[in-house]
């Protein structure tokens, strides 16, 4: 029998992980909420921004958040680049045909990550001190990341819903073809979104480079967990994105105490099949 | 007979005739690249049933590496011959095929969500096999138990020619059932099916009845796919044969060659595994991971400007070449 405390700890990391998940699931849903193109290598772009922090903060000894904004800015270029050069000449095709062009850049990052920087793991250390309160740890290490991340989000909403750009982002999503009528062009507000998808993933490059080290396959421990989250949430709804992002990694954390981490992602994976079978829209969506 | 025809029967004769051509010193290199070309087309074959239809699967990894793993841990642990083995891999793999196809036909599953809730099943498979490590062999895979000898009920040879010709056979079993599917009853019922499932099922069609069956076809061929790579390289890997990476290879393989026609998986795996093979060669250990990243940018390339694949843009091409002069005679 495990005890109590030691399910409370995995409890409280699983709402920590939690935080970052969403910033990831939410980076990733608002691209595909408004452009409806899964981007499979979403979270290698991110893998990509975290090589960036290590080495302007590692080997240029730049400050930990001078060097996160210059992954932000690094993840927002990304983002606008692989719109222009990839999904722009596939907006039109096959959805396979999209997710394989997606899958294709993620074959390329992996493997030139490997030829840059070789598959050492590499880490960030940061001297940061560790609280305990009534016998369960809280590292600063998980601590600073969930709070910046909730703040994120909460910028987020508030970009959303209250600029003009937010809401013509909110406008494309909801009929991508009656934007495009009254005379805008749908293709400004795509790239703006992918600079703020870009944006996202740098910051939680940045994030996870608190607690784990990076390395060029990066991208499969956290890749289809986040597309899983997307799903579970409904595609392209921001809040149900959000508390299902809490919701798989309170089943990955305790699982993973419980049994191991692998068993923890398998749980969460059946989770998601059995969900999406009950129901199709999201966990947030009325039932048809 | 036409000559497309002609033309088949001779390439089939030189294909049987490979192992015996004079090739020197290349010739164990060129007959192993030759049975990966037909397994990974086998394979390949064996997924276009199915995401010719609109079922894009990406977890075809998950039955590829059902298939693999428990024939090789049967024998291993049990001792049980491969020929047994492999029945009852590509039995667990069907039965698994109808608990993930029920309910996303009941549930009328599709598009994104298919493939999302596929790739997920791929990742499970995956995750297990490495979670079970005690006897699975975890993320380190695990090496078939050699027989010793060559030997007709371990399915191990020592003379690689023997696994081109049992390949060779499989590849051409695979074209057979490709094509049987191709000109039945079921494949107008799918059409429909993949188009609109409503009006499909409103001119009587069993919708859950087509689903079942054509995932159950494509994930058993893949489950023998599997079984026979696995007794080919005599080791398994979670990584190289199941979860999201090698589903993606399967897919790409045949989206490159085509999966609308009969040869459109076999072109494209073959020029994958030639690409794969020519840049590993050019690089070598010099610089690792550069082949794989032209691979990965050669593929993007490819989806972007050839969006039928490159065997269905060709008889696109030839077709309209053909067409042309006759039109003009009119």
């Amino acid at each position: 029998m495990i005890e109590p405390i030691f399910l409370a700890e995995a409890a409280i990391n699983g709402i920590m992980l939690g935080g970052i998940l969403a910033l990831l699931a939410l980076g990733l849903n608002l691209i595909f909420g408004v452009i409806d193109i899964v981007w499979i290598a979403y979270v290698d772009l991110v893998m990509v921004c975290m090589y960036v922090l290590y080495f302007v903060v590692q080997v240029y000894g730049w400050p930990f958040w001078l060097g996160a904004l210059a992954a932000m800015a690094f993840g927002a270029a990304l983002g606008v680049g692989v719109h222009l050069l990839i999904i722009t000449p596939i907006l039109g095709s096959a959805p396979v045909n999209q997710l394989l062009a997606t899958g294709g850049l993620l074959f390329f990052l992996q493997s030139f990550a490997t030829f840059l920087w070789t598959t050492d793991h590499k880490s960030v250390r940061l001297a940061l001190p560790s609280w305990e309160i009534g016998g369960i740890f809280l590292p600063a290490t998980r601590l600073i990341p969930f709070a910046i991340s909730i703040l994120a989000l909460v910028g987020l909403y508030v970009f959303l819903t209250r600029t003009y750009v937010g809401t013509a982002i909110r406008a494309v999503s909801q009929d991508r073809e009656a934007m495009a009528l009254m005379g805008a062009s749908p293709q400004r507000i795509y790239i703006v979104t992918s600079a703020v998808g870009g944006l996202m993933a740098g910051l939680a490059g940045a994030l996870l480079l608190f607690q784990y080290s990076v390395h060029p396959f990066f991208g499969g421990q956290f890749g289809p967990l986040t597309f899983m989250i997307c799903v579970l949430g409904g595609l392209g709804n921001m809040v149900g994105a959000f508390v299902a992002s809490f919701v798989m990694s309170e089943i990955i954390s305790i699982a993973g105490v419980v049994w191991s981490t692998e068993m923890g992602y398998v749980i969460a994976f059946v989770v998601f099949i059995v969900m999406i079978f009950a129901r199709p829209g999201g966990i947030l969506a009325r039932r048809q | 007979m036409s000559p497309g025809r002609a033309l088949g029967l001779a390439l089939a004769a030189l294909l049987a005739a490979g192992p015996f051509l004079p090739l020197g010193g290349m010739q164990e290199y060129v007959i192993h690249v030759m049975v990966q070309i037909f397994i990974w087309s086998f394979i390949g074959g064996a997924w276009s049933l199915m995401g010719r239809f609109g079922l894009v699967s990406l977890g075809h990894g998950a039955f590829l590496g059902l298939g693999a793993y428990a024939t090789t841990l049967l024998w291993n642990f049990w001792g049980l011959t491969p020929w047994l083995g492999g029945v009852l891999a590509v039995l667990l793999t069907a039965v698994v095929a109808v608990i993930v196809a029920y309910p996303c036909s009941r549930f009328r599953v599709i598009g994104h969500y298919f493939a999302l809730v596929t790739l997920a099943v791929g990742e499970v498979v995956r995750l297990l096999i490495i979670a079970e490590r005690n006897w699975t062999g975890g993320s380190l895979g695990v090496s078939l138990r050699p027989a010793g000898r060559d030997s007709l009920v371990a399915m191990q040879f020592a003379d690689k020619r023997v696994f081109y010709y049992a390949a060779f056979v499989l590849w051409l079993l695979g074209l057979w059932v490709w094509a049987r599917v191709d000109r039945s009853m079921a494949r107008s019922a799918m059409e429909a099916i993949g188009e609109d499932e409503t009006a499909a099922a409103s001119v009587g069609i069993h919708i859950t009845r087509f689903k079942i069956g054509i995932t159950v076809l494509s994930a058993s061929l893949t489950a023998v796919g599997g079984v026979a790579y696995a007794q080919y390289i005599s080791y398994v890997n979670p990584d190289t044969l199941a979860g999201i990476g090698v589903s993606l290879r399967i897919v790409f393989a045949v989206v490159l060659g085509g999966m609308y026609s009969l040869l459109g998986a076999t072109v494209g795996t073959a020029l994958t595994i030639a690409l794969g093979e020519y840049l590993r060669i050019v690089f070598g250990l010099k610089f690792i991971g550069m082949a794989e990243t032209i691979y990965g940018l050669l593929l993007i390339v490819f989806i972007i400007f050839l969006p039928s694949g490159i065997y269905g843009s060709l008889r696109g091409l030839v077709a309209r070449v053909g067409r042309a002069p006759a039109r003009a005679g009119v």
